[in-house]
């Protein structure tokens, strides 16, 4: 719900929202800048004193006026014409021209109305009502998807465009809040629609009738500070009757002006002190560094437009159409949906038509639409839920759990669970284990125990179909392609070979750079733009589902490098142990922004076991700026799989690598990756107490072993390693 | 309120249309190219002890900017009944703006004096940029305005 109304009026009001932040931040300079040219008055200097040096320099002086930035100006009569001049306070003498700045002048009535008068006005306040929904909306989202309000600067991850969004947003937010309020305020003003105006002194004494009192003279002019001055009026010259006004930061008064004498004083009304404060918040007119940053806060607006608009167009396309859906009531599979970004609904898709093949009619839809009296035919329940932040619902399962808890009794149809996540999070699928936990709850019939796909995974998805295929005695073939890049054809340069001795070949391959066209060079998509830890994807011949394969080089390093072990009857990496240089294969390029090393100069512990030493070689390699990293490396024998031994050694001479610490499980004392951190732990708490960064490489069972280990390591400093995932500062690429 | 009544009573008798004591004088403001946004411009009238009498014209509509016609302002307490009905766009600069009232004959040869305060949003309020006294000689003579206003007559 709240995501609707955050990306409706977004994409409406795009073009708009997007003019009056560019106008705004735009015009957020003049006001700085008049601040920084305009001379300040010397302390103490009185109205009076300022009065009296203008009048010597311009006999036929005016109006005086000082802005909220402090600069003074006079207008004048000389022989019958008018003239002004921004004033220098110190001799009263004018130093610039006080016409109006044209490009300021153009930029406000954009800003204000888009030239379009006053149906320009309410279109742009539009705009300002639009911004200021989707600001709070957003603050919404983006508590949601940290898991809380307090954790609202949490470390976030994911692809650029949406994190790009998130970053930019959570700082923006408050500045925008507060421009579009004000914003609105000022358009309801200006409409009449709140209270404005002036006071009016009330009855002004009599006047004397004299004229020629000597401005120093006047007591009111004498005892007020330039600070305090907004604007002093003369009497019109050879009109007795006429008065000295002057209006000041508290009220607004008249002098006479042959006594000097004060008629009449009215004070400012607490109307006008909240309409004056609203407009210096929105223009930055008297607090100019707040009008500086509230400029720079709107710059990220068109960012955020920009951003968004890729992700509500990734998400349209990642959720396919789903055909020959059947009505809920004459389906046997209820297909049961929980997606936040729509990446689920494309495995729904995939699942639908994998079980419409088998012969089943299968109803899908979304969780949050969970109506059991109304699968009056089904057979079996299917619920594949994705979690959203903290383990909470995602968009289209809202209210599940409520609906699950408010049915009556249980239906005798057994029930299956799929959960969606990524494994580096806290919370992994921790919404399916909530499914899981209400369904065991009210005593519903299991018809597979729970299984989760970690981070879209195709043989994940594939695996559990397997199963899903066995449960009801269907040969079920689930091959999803969420969209597959487009694929470039590389070529192997040169390979080297390991494990032979323990029947466990396993190959560095290293590919030429493929040829990248203009546009991926500019939009750096594909091969134009890739960094170690990245994935590529490879398509075997006869299978539609990827294998993916981490990158052990950057773009920079001039090549494509991947760590590739055969396994029996492994139908990709056999094809690729088999490849000699000159051969090519297919293959596509896929971000894999969760795993970096991120900027900064705080220790790396790089930890990974066989052919998971790759993409923290790749690093290692492009550790240019010398940042302390230490590497635990787990193999099987020191003679036959020690991928890297001759760089790794280089790399320590050079400072790339600080230590090095293999272990060997096959060798006289056998030890794996997570008993050298054991034997290390005094260290290793050290390092992450100040504030280093662990990343896990390789298989499943030596990223828990590892993780248990640095649970103990840790648990003397009251750290966990789910607080370090929570701060971005320990992540895995597990497979 | 007793006042209040008074000024009423005396705007509505300051154009009486159709009636015979009145006829119809136009009016012709010319603006200068000042550089600047639409003018606000407030035609009223004030007797020969200079006490307002009542409005004839208000060039622009937001009464939020009305403070700046500052005579005006003054002498009306900034109420906007003064001029209901009686209200029209801003003036841009150097354009020309011409307006047709039918005006009492008694304003005329009376010591009765026209007056334009006119602003300009950012620039300098100028107040009593034009005063002109209603005689029945002086129409079709133009003066000149202080800052904003080129010309202004009025013809009958």
């Amino acid at each position: 719900m709240i995501r609707a109304i955050h990306r409706w009026p977004g994409l409406l009001a795009l073009a708009l929202v997007t003019v009056l932040a560019l106008s705004g931040a735009a015009l957020s300079v003049f006001p700085a800048a008049e601040r920084l040219s305009a001379p300040q008055p010397a302390a103490g200097l009185t109205v009076a004193a300022l009065a009296e040096r203008i009048q010597a320099a311009y006999p036929g002086v005016q109006q005086i006026r000082r802005s909220p930035s402090g600069r003074i100006t006079a207008y004048w009569f000389d022989k019958g014409a008018p003239g002004a001049a921004v004033i220098d306070p110190a001799t009263g003498k004018g130093m610039a021209s006080a016409d109006p700045n044209n490009l300021e002048r153009w930029l406000t009535s954009l800003h204000r109305s888009l030239f379009l008068g006053d149906g320009g006005r309410i279109a742009m306040a539009t705009g300002a009502a639009a911004m200021l929904v989707l600001s709070l909306s957003g603050a919404a989202l983006v508590a949601r998807r940290t898991g809380g309000w307090r954790h609202w600067f949490a470390h976030l991850r994911g692809p650029l465009a949406a994190r790009l969004h998130v970053e930019v947003a959570r700082i923006a937010v408050f500045g925008l809040v507060l421009s579009s309020t004000t914003a609105l305020w000022m358009t309801a003003s200006t409409f009449d629609l709140v209270p404005t105006g002036v006071e009016i002194p009330s009855p002004i004494a009599e006047v004397s009738g004299e004229t020629g009192a000597a401005l120093v003279m006047m007591p009111t002019l004498g005892g007020t500070p330039v600070a305090e001055l907004r604007e002093l009026s003369f009497p019109y010259p050879d009109d007795a009757r006429d008065v000295f006004t002057l209006k000041t930061d508290r009220g607004i008064g008249y002098l006479d002006q042959g006594t000097g004498a004060l008629l009449g004083w009215s004070d400012m009304t607490g109307w006008d002190r909240v309409s004056e404060t609203i407009y210096m918040l929105h223009t930055g007119q008297g607090a100019a560094t707040l009008g500086l940053v509230l400029g720079l806060m709107a710059l990220g607006v068109p960012i955020m437009g920009a951003t968004g608009a890729l992700i509500w167009l990734a998400g349209r396309r990642g959720r396919p159409r789903i055909r020959g859906n059947q009505p809920a009531a004459r389906a046997d599979t209820i297909l049961l949906v929980g997606s936040e970004g729509g990446s689920t609904w494309g495995f729904a898709a995939t699942l639908h038509a994998a079980l419409m093949d088998a012969g089943q009619s299968v109803h899908v839809g979304p969780m949050s639409g969970f109506a059991p009296e109304r699968y009056t035919g089904a057979k079996r329940i299917i619920v594949l839920a994705a979690t959203y932040g903290d383990g909470v619902a995602p968009a289209s399962a809202k209210g599940f759990l409520d609906r699950m808890k408010a049915a009556g009794r249980a239906p005798r149809v057994p029930l299956a669970v799929l959960g969606f996540g990524d494994r580096s999070f806290p919370a992994y699928c921790g919404f399916a284990h909530a499914v899981v936990a209400a369904v065991q709850a009210k005593g519903w019939p299991e018809l597979m125990p729970l299984d989760t796909v970690d981070r879209q995974s195709p043989q994940d998805f594939a695996r559990w179909g397997q199963a899903l295929g066995e449960a009801l005695g269907l040969d079920l073939k689930l091959s999803h392609q969420p969209i597959v890049p487009k694929a470039g054809k590389l070529t192997l340069v040169l390979r080297r070979d390991y494990g032979a001795e323990v029947q466990a070949l396993t190959a560095i391959l290293r590919f030429a750079l493929p040829p990248v066209s203009l546009w991926q060079w500019l939009t750096g998509t594909g091969f134009a733009r890739f960094k170690a830890g990245d994935l590529i994807g490879v398509m075997p011949e006869g299978s539609a589902v990827p294998r993916l394969y981490s990158l052990a080089s950057s773009r920079l390093d001039g090549f494509i490098e991947i760590v590739v072990k055969k396994h029996p009857g492994g139908l990709c990496s056999g094809l690729l142990t088999a490849l000699e240089p000159g051969d090519s294969v297919t293959a596509f390029l896929r971000r894999n922004p969760g795993f970096r090393p991120g900027r900064g100069s705080a220790p790396l512990i790089l930890i990974g076991a066989g052919t998971g030493i790759g993409p923290l070689a790749g690093f290692v390699r492009d550790n240019k700026r010398h940042r302390p990293v230490h590497l635990f490396f787990g193999m099987r024998h020191e003679d036959s799989d020690f991928l890297y031994r001759e760089e790794l050694f280089d790399w320590q001479d050079t400072g790339h690598l600080s230590r090095l610490v293999p272990a060997v499980s096959r060798a006289a004392r056998p030890e794996y990756v997570q008993d050298a951190l054991r034997r290390d732990s005094g260290q290793i708490a050290a390092l992450i107490g100040a504030g280093a960064r662990v990343m896990v490489c390789g298989g499943r069972d030596m990223a828990s072993g590892v993780a248990d280990a640095l649970a103990e390591i840790l648990a003397p400093t009251g750290l966990t390693p789910a607080v370090l995932k929570s701060e971005g500062r320990y992540v895995e690429d597990v497979y | 309120m007793k006042s209040l009544l008074a000024t009423l009573a005396l705007t509505t008798a300051l154009t009486l249309p159709g009636l015979a004591m009145a006829r119809p004088v136009s009016m012709t403001t010319t603006l200068n190219n000042y550089g600047g946004d639409g003018a606000y411009l407030a035609l009223y009238v004030t007797d020969a002890s200079g006490a307002y009498v009542g409005s004839l014209w208000m060039a622009g509509g937001k009464s939020k900017y009305y403070e700046h016609l500052t005579d005006w302002y003054r002498a009306t307490g900034g109420d906007t009944a003064q001029v209901n009905g009686i209200t029209g766009a801003s003036v841009g600069a150097g354009r020309t703006f011409e307006i047709t009232l039918d005006l009492a004959d008694a304003l005329f040869d009376a010591g009765y004096t026209l007056h334009i305060d006119a602003a300009v949003e950012d620039m300098r309020d100028s107040p009593n940029e034009v005063a002109i006294p209603l005689t029945t000689s002086g129409a079709g003579t133009p003066v000149n305005g202080r800052r904003y206003v080129a010309q202004f007559a009025y013809d009958m």
